[in-house]
């Protein structure tokens, strides 16, 4: 029932120049055992069609809570968030979200089982043989063609994280949300993980959600980037990044985009090893 | 204290245009039969096997151990065969089996749906937690004079303790095992749109499969010895039945040769279900999968 | 018709850039903020369980006295309770106690000792390690109490014969746990001690058995929880053949008189004592241990 509604949702169209995703003044706050944090306060940003969109900020800007709050895994305190001008009220397969965690793909599953888990389950296919087909499709896509009857176990890291993305894209959701994909990677698989991203993006044009830490990632990645502030996580900037690629990376333009943002981020505090990886 | 530095060699930069074919003698060679026999693991646990029948049947006949104290290997081996086609060793042993079978489904069950009713919040979870940590650690057969006076003596009082032997471990691992499944695998879960029972079927149960099968295998474990031991006292206290008491009953009549055949055929079911049952499931699942080696 | 579709290309849209300035964190207010006295002892599992616990009893005892259950059947939980401390007073279920924790202490301090020496051979020797992973797997199904009529007819009715049986229920679940744990000790971990100039009994202990501890302890407990429900059951058969002293002996005899509420004594004092061991003992110690290293969860 819940799956099929949002498999309608998949099929209807977005109205021309309207933002995909709206997020409207959003606080987060979650619990630990001892605490109640507040980890974003009043954020707002759009989305449009098409967006490489950034969240660049660092550790405990609540960029991640934010994501998990548009995947529907967190409620706001207060703020709103609409996809294609629906609240978000739940989880749903309308966003699929990508970890940074090996372990996001079922281990009992083979490479295309994990795929079809998310086609057959997520409402996209109602029969075996279609969700085969697409499964297979994205695995080529991927570069992954030959590994689809292995299990996850068997993979390397890079590898695992294709299989994330392909078994994301093969949704078509309206949105897919990319929690620092890349960071448990070595620095030359990473470079290589988001060349190709870039390519798929270029080949399908889908919208993402990016998540990330580092300053160059998101030049690279994004085509718009927002710039959040530390604990708790508020905008400081929302800027342009599409004309940056892995072709000028160096160059003075791209230097000062990066040292620009780097004083934002950084300005009242002592330098941080950029290096840090997930703390928020 | 001063270190004294030593100062950083320069040398000149070097390439090399082709490398040479590398010479070696006997890249790989294979074993030989005999060395690759001597590697192979069921091979020397037979032969450890017959080592140990070769020494019982050469100690008990050269040191004239008396047939009442320790009986011959070949003895004991006769003793199975007479048990087996000519007394009621065969029935004996699928009486307790049924019971054992009927019991651990049963159990089974109750345990299944105790760890569904954990996982649905955070009190059925409190309650299950409360429970199983107080009643695990009894043993299911200080429970038998109980059942005896409240059900009889039969078959429902074995299944009742037995029901109590298996439910603790399963409901209490199958637990532990869903509250240890990592967030990301949770959270891909519902993403894609599963719910309630689906979402338990789909996610937890085979992401918890690990902790659920080691439950499963305690459970066996308290069950099996439960079920011994039952029988062991209801042949005492009463006239009863099954493998336990078989060997009891042999004991009595001072058959030892009897007695050890029916503690061989314990130690087969047992080395059967543990050994090959459960090492199939796991094979096919946990090593598959890359969750066990 | 492909089930593969293709989507219409489009650019992302234009927009201007924007900058802000975030306002002063002291405006926001609670930014992190403690939990109440009442979420955090609500958030401790012994509260939890123990207000679990407390609805259990008063079930148990409004039960009992509303539906008048006879207390031959099921007696209420006050009974129970001035059941044992009748039995505590005239000093027989201080003895019985005492009893069965000694024959238990013995039986697995001497199966721990077997298994350690099983293990360390097998760690030396290839043939030794043939003959415990042969002797495992054949012995550890074996229930010990089958054993029980065997032991009483080759050692007597005494405590030897307890103690026998103990050891059986130990020394194999220990023993294979253990082995599996050392073998299962990383590559990398046994280099770095080597690497570190360890050798021997040092290289055991100072790596070894703390990379295996995990399994060592699972083992060790397991090897308790077979122990224990060995020596209860080893009461009730010595109870219903011949004189015997300890706690199973006493919920059988009780039985045997139809005297429930001592039934029910003895089976608290019982689930007492396991609880204490598992949770005052084997958990203290992996909270201290494996848990704190993060080798388990």
């Amino acid at each position: 029932m819940a799956a099929s509604a949002a498999a309608a949702a998949i099929e209807a169209p977005i109205p021309e120049g309207a933002p995909i995703l709206e997020v409207q003044g959003v606080t987060l706050q979650y619990k630990t055992r001892e605490h109640l944090i507040t980890a974003t306060y009043r954020v707002d940003f759009s989305v449009y069609p098409a967006d490489r969109f950034v969240l660049l900020g660092p550790s405990g800007c609540g960029k991640s809570t934010l994501l998990k709050g548009v995947a529907g895994f967190m409620k706001p305190v207060e703020g709103e968030m609409r996809l294609k001008g629906r609240r978000i009220a739940a989880p749903g397969p309308d966003r699929v979200m990508v970890f940074q965690e090996f372990d996001q793909l079922l281990p009992w599953k083979t490479v295309r089982q994990n795929i079809t888990f998310a086609l057959r389950n997520g409402g996209r296919c109602s029969r075996e043989s279609d969700a085969d087909e697409i499964a297979m499709s994205y695995i080529r896509k991927v570069k992954l063609g030959g590994f689809e009857n292995t299990y996850p176990h068997m993979l390397s890291g890079g590898m695992k994280q294709r299989v994330a993305i392909a078994r994301g894209m093969a949704m078509e959701p309206d949105i897919l949300l990319m929690d620092e994909p890349f960071a448990s990677l070595d620095a030359l698989t990473r470079r290589q993980m988001q060349e190709e991203l870039l390519g798929l993006w270029e080949e399908t044009r889908f919208t993402v959600l990016f998540v990330t830490h580092s300053i160059e990632e998101a030049l690279l990645v994004g085509s718009r980037i927002l710039v959040l502030s530390p604990h708790p996580g508020q905008v400081k900037a929302e800027l342009n990044a599409n004309q940056h690629s892995h072709a000028n990376v160096g160059s003075a333009e791209f230097t000062a985009l990066q040292t620009r943002i780097h004083d934002m981020l950084f300005a009242d505090r002592v330098l941080e090893d950029e290096t840090v990886r997930r703390g928020s | 204290m001063a270190v004294e530095r030593p100062p950083l060699l320069e040398r000149p930069e070097f390439e090399r245009q082709s490398l040479g074919k590398a010479a070696t003698t006997d890249v790989a060679r294979p074993l030989s039969l005999a060395e690759r026999l001597a590697n192979m693991d069921p091979v020397r646990k037979l032969t450890v096997l017959l080592a140990a029948i070769v020494i019982w049947e050469l100690y008990t006949r050269t040191a004239e151990v008396p047939a009442l104290i320790f009986p011959t290997f070949v003895d004991t081996i006769a003793a199975l065969w007479k048990g087996l086609f000519q007394y009621d060793l065969a029935t004996q042993t699928w009486t307790s089996l049924k019971i054992l079978f009927a019991g651990y489904a049963i159990g089974m069950a109750i345990g299944a749906t105790l760890s569904f009713i954990a996982v649905s919040g955070r009190f059925g979870s409190d309650i299950l937690s409360t429970l199983a940590s107080m009643l695990n650690p009894l043993p299911a057969i200080a429970l038998l004079p109980l059942a005896l006076i409240w059900f009889g003596l039969g078959a429902k009082s074995l299944v009742f303790v037995l029901l109590h032997s298996i439910v603790w471990p399963v409901a209490l691992n199958t637990h532990t095992g869903f509250m240890s499944v990592s967030e990301p695998l949770r959270m891909v879960g519902r993403n894609y749109g599963l719910r309630n029972v689906r979402y338990v079927a789909k996610v937890l149960i085979p992401a918890a499969f690990p902790s659920i099968l080691a439950g499963l295998k305690l459970g066996w474990a308290f069950a099996w010895r439960t079920l011994i031991a039952a029988e062991l006292v209801f042949g005492a206290a009463s006239e009863g039945g099954g493998l336990g008491w078989f060997i009891f009953a042999s004991r009595n009549e001072l058959d030892i040769a009897g007695a050890f055949a029916g503690l061989l055929v314990v130690i087969l079911i047992g080395f059967v279900v543990e050994n090959v049952v459960f090492r199939k499931i796991e094979e096919r699942t946990l090593v598959r999968w890359g969750m066990q080696s | 018709m492909s089930a593969v579709r293709e989507r219409p290309r489009t650019d992302p849209v234009p927009r201007p850039e924007i900058e802000r300035t975030p306002i002063d964190v002291r405006h926001i207010g609670q930014i992190e903020r403690p939990l109440s006295g009442i979420e955090r002892v609500w958030n401790v599992q012994i509260v939890r369980n123990l207000t679990v616990l407390v609805m259990f009893v008063v079930i148990w005892e409004a039960y009992t006295r509303i539906a008048d259950i006879p207390p031959l059947l099921f007696p209420s939980f006050t009974d129970t309770c001035v059941a044992i401390v009748d039995a505590f007073r005239d000093h027989r279920m201080l003895a019985k106690i005492s009893f069965t924790l000694t024959s238990l202490l013995t039986g697995y301090a001497v199966g721990l000792v077997a298994a350690a020496v099983l293990v360390s051979a097998a760690s030396i020797w290839r043939v030794w390690a043939d003959i415990l992973t042969t002797a495992t797997a054949m012995f550890n199904p074996l229930p010990s109490i089958a054993l029980l009529p065997l032991a009483m007819l080759w050692f007597g009715l005494g405590t030897f014969s307890l103690v026998f049986i103990l050891v059986h229920s130990v020394v194999w679940a220990v023993a294979l746990n253990a082995y599996v744990g050392f073998q299962g000790v990383s590559p990398t971990q046994r280099m770095i001690g080597h690497n570190y100039g360890l050798r021997g009994v040092m290289f055991a202990i100072k790596i070894l058995i703390p990379a295996a501890l995990a399994t060592v302890l699972s083992g060790m407990k397991i090897g308790w929880a077979f122990a224990w429900r060995t020596m209860i059951g080893a009461e009730l058969v010595f109870g219903a053949t011949a004189r015997g002293g300890g706690l199973g002996w006493h919920i059988f005899e009780n039985s045997e008189l139809l005297n429930i509420r001592q039934v029910f004594a003895g089976l608290f004092m019982i689930i007492l004592i396991g609880v204490l061991v598992e949770y005052a003992i084997f958990r203290t110690v992996e909270l201290r241990t494996v848990r704190r290293w993060g080798m388990q969860r």
